[in-house]
């Protein structure tokens, strides 16, 4: 029994330490170890193609992460105020959309927004009042809609369980004492629940900057870290998309350490 | 019935439904200025829902409430010249205890000066004798400490009502007592209307100069504490409100005979019947209270009943004794010390005679289902 854990557990951490082992690999090889040193690091960083693509990563990363906040945390409160049966059906929904498969939601993202592109596209080139119509096409904004609304489910989930804890009694308090809804929100609902706003966002922007499935569907002509890398795996495993993985896996892990800890400090409170 | 503007609070027919539940029903109340009224009754009454929909908290399903001559309906919580102290509080667990004084204030229009607010606060924590705590977080002060800040941040604002939800249901016996005592003294001194929820009759009986006994969303009984007490309007206010003894009769002649369960009969005449309506003849309960029943080794005139102690419970200032009499059950009977001198206290196993002046003897007619 213990060795078959042991087996289980190095199946699945080997190859992830050894990605990190060879990211310091002073050879070109991926399979042979030749010596300890960071050039790749300095390699990649340098490699203006991936810088490209990693800076479409973190924009589009921010953007979706940003836009779940805003409308999970608004979503979170609307469903704290309906009634027993509609709550129930929608949080049945809320985490069906979470298990659902990134290739079946990248799929179905990329045929809802072509047949709308589609509609639309002959539409602004009857409207439009100038010679050349711009034409919607595939591109950040179809990965943002498509990560912002995935991660809004991740949001509104745990937003909505921090506002399950915090009771409506300090709200009617604070309405009681002569505060309207909004400054009940800003003063009063929003310091209770922002570790759980915080750690939503961290969670939404890790989920978006490593996504790979859904981006490939939607990302049209767009390079993201994730397809960059698979691109040139293509061309085969150097050391480089090693320390590029590295520095993904790093930051991933940082971030979703801040966010179980955001999420720790409300229970324990 | 008009509209008086010395009644802070009036109910006009109001009725509140949960879904199929109804919550209260057809309520009609007033709550004059400055007085202190507590509403009593069993956990699920609609003691909190009548208190919440003053709040502005729920709305009522038919009728209205007018609070200092206006209509309430449809106005929000924040607009409505009320404060609530929650049953739990409900402090603000991430501003201190000035802080969490200081927002009513800070909602005011036109604006406070900082100056003017910083000073109402220190007002308010003195008279809720928490002055030197301005700056404690809420989760390092005790139970009772907390009750206090949340009785200030109420008051701070000068409502022209306090609603108060059991306020002091989670805090123990001896500082329950306390509170008691200084709640009424606090409400003397403001001046401000109270409505108080209790299902403690005790606390009710001695905190309010106006009770209101409910049960499944009604209205049973509105009057002073004495009055309650002395002259419930039924049995299940009689119940309620201090301990009874029931005895089952059936009403003869007119309801001017009594006849008991052992067969023996008592006049009605005498006996206060509830409301001062005479009883129709049927089934009847007649309730007395246990400190009006008197104990005695020998045979006493007038009604009596020979029965056997069978628990003696020494309460301090009082004791009480279990009395069985048999045919009708047993009788609960209380006995200060100047009754029977501690030396001569009537024993379990002795048999005694119990009587009880006429008037003490309050005759209900039984609902026929
Ligand atoms: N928000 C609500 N939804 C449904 N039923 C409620 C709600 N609030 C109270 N009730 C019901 O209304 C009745 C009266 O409740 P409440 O006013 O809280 O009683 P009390 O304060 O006297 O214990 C109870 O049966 C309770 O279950
Ligand atoms: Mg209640």
């Amino acid at each position: 029994m213990r060795a078959l854990v042991t087996a289980v557990y190095l199946f699945l951490y080997a190859p992830i330490a050894l990605v990190v082992l060879f990211s310091f690999n002073a050879g070109r090889s991926a399979v042979q170890f030749t010596g300890f040193s960071a050039d790749w690091y300095g390699k990649a960083l340098s490699n203006v193609l991936l810088m490209d693509a990693l800076k479409n990563s973190l924009l589009i990363a921010a953007t979706s992460a940003i836009l779940a906040v805003v409308f999970g945390t608004m979503a979170a409160m609307g469903l704290e105020r309906l009634g027993a049966r509609m709550r129930a059906l929608f949080d049945g929904l809320l985490a069906a959309a979470i298990v659902v498969p990134g290739v079946v939601i990248g799929i179905a993202t990329l045929v809802a927004l072509v047949q709308l592109f589609d509609v639309l596209n002959p539409l602004l080139a009857g409207l439009w009042p100038g010679q050349e119509a711009p034409k919607l096409q595939l591109g950040y904004g179809s990965i943002i809609a498509a990560h912002g609304l995935f991660t809004m489910a991740l949001v509104t989930m745990i937003v909505k369980a921090r506002i399950a804890s915090l009771g409506r009694d300090i709200v009617e308090a604070s309405s009681d004492l002569y505060a309207s809804p909004l400054t009940t929100f800003r003063e009063i609902v929003l310091p209770q629940i922002l570790p759980a706003v915080l750690a939503g966002f961290l969670l939404a922007f890790t989920f978006s900057f490593d996504d790979f499935i859904i981006a490939f569907f939607v990302a049209g002509s767009k390079t993201t870290l994730p397809i960059y890398i698979f691109a040139s795996i293509r061309r085969g495993v150097t050391p480089e998309i090693n320390a590029v993985a590295t520095m993904v896996l790093g930051a991933s892990l940082l971030m979703i350490l801040i966010a179980r800890f955001l999420m720790r400090e409300k229970t324990t409170r | 019935m008009a509209l008086t503007s010395s009644n802070d609070i009036e109910f006009r027919s109001v009725t509140k439904k949960y879904g199929a539940l109804t919550a209260v029903s057809d309520i009609n109340l007033s709550i004059s200025k400055g007085a202190f009224l507590a509403l009593l009754g069993p956990s699920g009454c609609g003691k909190t829902t009548c208190l919440r929909m003053i709040g502005g908290f729920e709305q009522p399903s038919e009728g209205t409430i007018h609070i200092a001559g206006r209509e309430m309906n449809g106005v929000a919580a924040y607009h409505r010249p009320v404060n609530m102290v929650f049953q739990h509080y409900a402090l603000f667990p991430h501003f201190n205890v000035e802080q969490n004084v200081a927002y009513g204030l800070r909602q005011m229009r036109p604006r406070l000066s900082r100056a003017e607010i910083s000073r109402r606060v220190g007002e308010a924590l003195a008279m809720v004798r928490l002055d030197g705590f301005a700056g404690r977080r809420i989760h390092e002060m005790s139970g009772g400490q907390q009750q206090r800040v949340a009785l200030a941040r109420a008051i701070v604002n000068r409502p022209s009502v306090l609603l108060l939800d059991e306020p002091l249901a989670a805090l123990d016996k001896k500082l329950r007592t306390a509170m008691q005592i200084e709640l009424q003294t606090l409400q003397r001194e403001l001046g401000i209307t109270f409505v108080l929820v209790t299902h403690d009759q005790e606390e009710a009986l001695s905190m309010a100069d106006t009770v209101c006994v409910m049960s499944a969303g009604r209205i049973r009984q509105l009057g002073a504490p004495q009055e309650i007490y002395d002259r419930p309007a039924d049995l299940f206010v009689a119940d309620f409100v201090g301990k009874t003894n029931r005895i089952e009769a059936v009403a003869e002649a007119g309801g001017t005979v009594l006849r008991l369960a052992d067969g023996s009969a008592m006049s009605s005449s005498a006996h206060s019947t509830g409301g001062g309506a005479g009883v129709p003849n049927g089934k009847v309960t007649i309730a007395i209270r246990p400190e009006k029943m008197r104990m005695s080794r020998a045979a006493a005139p007038g009604p009596a009943f020979k029965g056997r102690v069978t628990h003696r419970i020494f309460l301090g200032s009082v004791t009480e004794y279990a009395v069985a009499v048999p045919g009708l059950g047993d009788f609960l009977v209380t006995e200060d010390r100047n009754g029977l001198a501690t030396d001569n206290m009537v024993s379990p196993g002795e048999e005694v005679f119990l009587g009880f002046p006429p008037e003490a003897a309050h005759v209900f007619p039984v609902q026929q289902p």
